[in-house]
């Protein structure tokens, strides 16, 4: 039976976006969907315009996100580290010391945040997501549930979080988030078995069109873990068959690309290969990998990791913008300055804003590593900064 | 699954980057015999090799033209073909830095179980083929899918068919040092509006896409070649910039960046209509990562064949004919084109109604 929506007119390219000389496409997005009795299938989501004026606003020069949405188990791993104890008001006010870092905005254009932050308010009982709007920042919302055994397959996971998804990314759109993400992971070591590797990418393509449908930008993000004593040709082999299987189901999906997210892994070799690589080759493979899987409707790539490789991959004019979204290289600095005392809550926020500021500069491919401190530096060539 | 990087990787790039070169495109001259046939009858030719191998010499020697083409697609026969002079047709191209390019399907036959749906023939031997092509000059080769539009069309089963089949043929090529032009021509037949052939040219193309991975094809060392994204043959006609934002947008949802180049096909389009649409895709001010540009048959030779007619007298004027339609798509390429090289024939449509090659 054949269940046709209203579908939008013909594309018009409004001139007043121009963003870089660059318009805003604004056309629905409409598959054939060829099963009897009769064919189409139309995808018409009220959302189109808006998702595509976020994932751009999102992947604008310069900027990148900042991840902040350690679930409170995590957060609590954190918080403890500084010797804190996981408590709400804890969380609270290290969320509030990071929403409120002054100028934040110029660096950062996103923050994910976990569903207890979304409805939080700051320690001076400001809603968190009206302090980040009014930092130009975008609030998004972590939707998945997590990582559980994938059964029948290598001892490998699968994620978690479709059932009711739907009107969950409505509440959260309601409450204020633009944006959504969503972590699967693929480990090497494992096989990855083609049952984990599907899996992986039929979640993300379902999660994906679940959250344009609520207005929710998705974060596509198929993590292949670093762990195993791979090279980095066998991680540019893996990355190569999921991102392969990833796009191919969003397109099943019917999910719109202009309004999307990825955030990939750079391609490395495993943590405990001999063989390193250098930020120089990092970049390189991953470069490749993405210019053989990533169509150029999709607005931005958000990275993990490495303020080295981001810089690096920034050499060239991708089709793409190419940034960053990161958790730990933002806030570990922050956090160790903070310690938890109010009074060290500006040199906290200073430390974050150098990341930040840096991180903004490697996006533009401008990063020198001149004046980092020596605690900066010491994350980048031991933490996983060396391949 | 990593792409395959044989022996003649680096080559492949680099001709396929060449192919894709802005200002460049392709003449489709390998028009089978029996097709070719067709094209001769109409100009009241007689269809002997004497004749096809005249007509191909009225092309490959038109004056100047050949700087505007960085690829010529060629019939088997046309390959071992001479000048009147006994210069092989190959160096002839070769000396002009045109790269000869081999159709090495075998036609399509019907799906059985489908409405009139069809998947292409080929595969035997077909390395073996293509090692020969090499060795005889070839450096790129085609194979032509075709799928259509209807009420249950194109099928999962066309589409899955034909996605394969055009992987297959494209790993074989580069296998034996030739550049693959992937052609899943979807027909412009019917009365479906431009929004339906923008849905199914995008999940065509995204299944084209995830088989050429699928089979560990470079896709550096590839090119596309899929129509445009327009109006069906019985629906109103739409303005160029209209088809050039669907086509486009269809383009950048599916066609990943490592691909150097589109090469359109022109379908039944008029010669002007081709070249206008191509321009208006270039004048586009989006993010093209590969390079658009033409493969076109009729849509380059049309005017040339009426202006020749088959009489020796009129070759010249034939080859400017072709000339000024070579420059033309030249110009459209670099989105500089502003029209005026229609005369009559160029502005003939050329659709016919469930073509048959």
């Amino acid at each position: 039976m054949a269940s046709a929506s209203l579908l939008k007119t013909s594309p018009i390219i409004n001139k007043t976006d121009f963003i870089k000389g660059q318009p805003i496409r604004q056309v629905s997005v409409v598959r054939c969907h060829p099963s009897p009795p009769s064919g189409i299938t139309v995808r018409a989501s009220s959302y189109a315009d808006e998702l595509v004026k976020t994932a751009k606003t999102i992947a604008s020069p310069g900027r990148g996100i900042l991840a902040m949405d350690e679930s409170n188990a995590t957060c609590g791993k954190r918080l403890d580290s500084i010797g804190l104890d996981n408590t709400e008001a804890n969380r609270q006010a290290y969320r509030t010391l990071l929403v409120s870092a002054p100028g934040l905005g110029k660096y950062i254009s996103g923050a994910i945040l976990f569903e207890e932050t979304l409805y939080q308010s700051t320690v001076d009982g400001k809603k968190i997501v009206d302090v980040l709007l009014g930092q130009n920042i975008v609030p998004g919302i972590k939707v998945d549930k997590g990582l559980v055994p994938l059964a029948g397959s290598n001892n490998e996971s699968w994620c978690q979080g479709l059932d009711g998804l739907a009107s969950r990314s409505a509440a959260y759109y309601q409450q204020g988030a633009r944006f959504a993400k969503w972590r699967t992971v693929v480990s090497i070591p494992n096989g990855p078995s083609a049952l984990a590797v599907k899996e992986a990418a039929w979640g993300l393509a379902r999660y994906a069109a679940i959250s344009q449908d609520n207005g929710l930008v998705p974060i596509v993000e198929p993590e292949i873990l670093l762990d195993g004593e791979h090279n980095i040709d066998r991680t540019f082999e893996v990355a190569q068959k999921v991102w392969a299987e990833v796009f191919f189901y969003l397109a099943e999906n019917n999910v719109m690309f202009e309004g999307i997210l990825l955030k990939p892994s750079m391609v490395t070799p495993g943590a405990e290969c001999k063989e390193r690589a250098t930020p120089a080759q990092v970049a390189d493979y991953t470069l490749k990998l993405l210019h053989r899987r990533i169509p150029p409707a999709v607005p931005g790539i958000m990275a993990m990791e490495a303020t080295l490789n981001l810089n690096a991959m920034n050499q060239s004019l991708n089709p793409w913008h190419v940034s960053f979204s990161y958790a730990r290289a933002l806030q570990n600095t922050c956090l160790k300055t903070w310690g938890g005392r109010p009074e060290n809550v500006q040199a906290a926020q200073e430390a974050l804003l150098t990341r930040a500021s840096a991180n903004s500069l490697a996006q533009l491919g401008k990063y020198t590593g001149e004046g980092e401190s020596e605690e900066a530096k010491k994350g980048m060539f031991v933490k996983g900064y060396t391949y | 699954m990593s792409a395959f990087v044989g022996k003649y990787a680096e080559e492949l790039i680099k001709n396929a980057k060449y192919i894709a070169t802005p200002g460049k495109g392709i003449l489709a001259a390998d028009e089978s015999t029996g097709t070719i046939g067709k094209r001769l009858s109409s100009i009241n030719v007689e269809n002997i090799e004497a004749n096809r191998q005249a007509l191909r010499q009225l092309l490959f020697t038109s004056p100047n033209a050949l700087t505007y083409l960085s690829g010529v697609i060629l019939f088997e026969e046309t390959l071992y073909q001479k000048t009147s002079d006994g210069k092989p047709f190959v160096e002839l191209l070769q000396e002009k830095k045109v790269v000869p390019g081999i159709k090495v399907d075998k036609g399509i036959v019907e799906l059985a179980g489908t409405n009139g749906e069809t998947t292409t023939q080929g595969f035997d031997s077909l390395g073996a083929r293509c090692a020969e092509y090499y060795k005889a000059g070839a450096r790129f080769a085609k194979w032509r899918a075709v799928l259509k539009i209807g009420p249950t069309e194109p099928s999962e089963l066309s589409i899955q068919q034909n996605a394969q089949g055009l992987a297959r043929y494209a790993i074989i090529c580069q296998e034996n040092g030739l550049v693959p032009i992937v052609e899943p021509e979807i027909l412009t037949d019917g009365n479906h509006d431009i929004a339906k052939c923008a849905a199914a040219t995008e999940t065509v193309l995204a299944a084209v896409y995830k088989a050429l991975n699928d089979h560990h094809v470079l896709l550096e060392g590839t090119l596309l070649k899929p129509n445009m994204v327009t109006p069906g043959s019985d629906s109103a006609k739409v303005a160029a910039e209209v088809i050039a934002e669907y086509t486009v947008t269809a383009l950048r949802r599916t066609v990943p960046p490592a691909v150097p180049g589109i090469v359109f096909l022109s379908g039944g389009q008029s010669e002007e209509e081709a070249t206008v649409n191509l321009n208006a895709m270039n004048k586009l001010e989006v993010v093209k990562p590969w390079t658009l540009s033409f493969s076109f048959g009729r849509a380059l030779q049309q005017s040339t064949l009426k202006t020749w007619g088959g009489k020796k007298e009129n070759v010249g004027k034939a080859q400017q004919a072709f000339l000024v339609r070579c420059k033309a798509n030249s110009d459209a390429t670099l989105g500089k084109y502003t029209g005026g090289s229609a005369g009559g024939a160029a502005s003939e449509s050329l659709f016919v109604s469930d073509y048959k090659y």
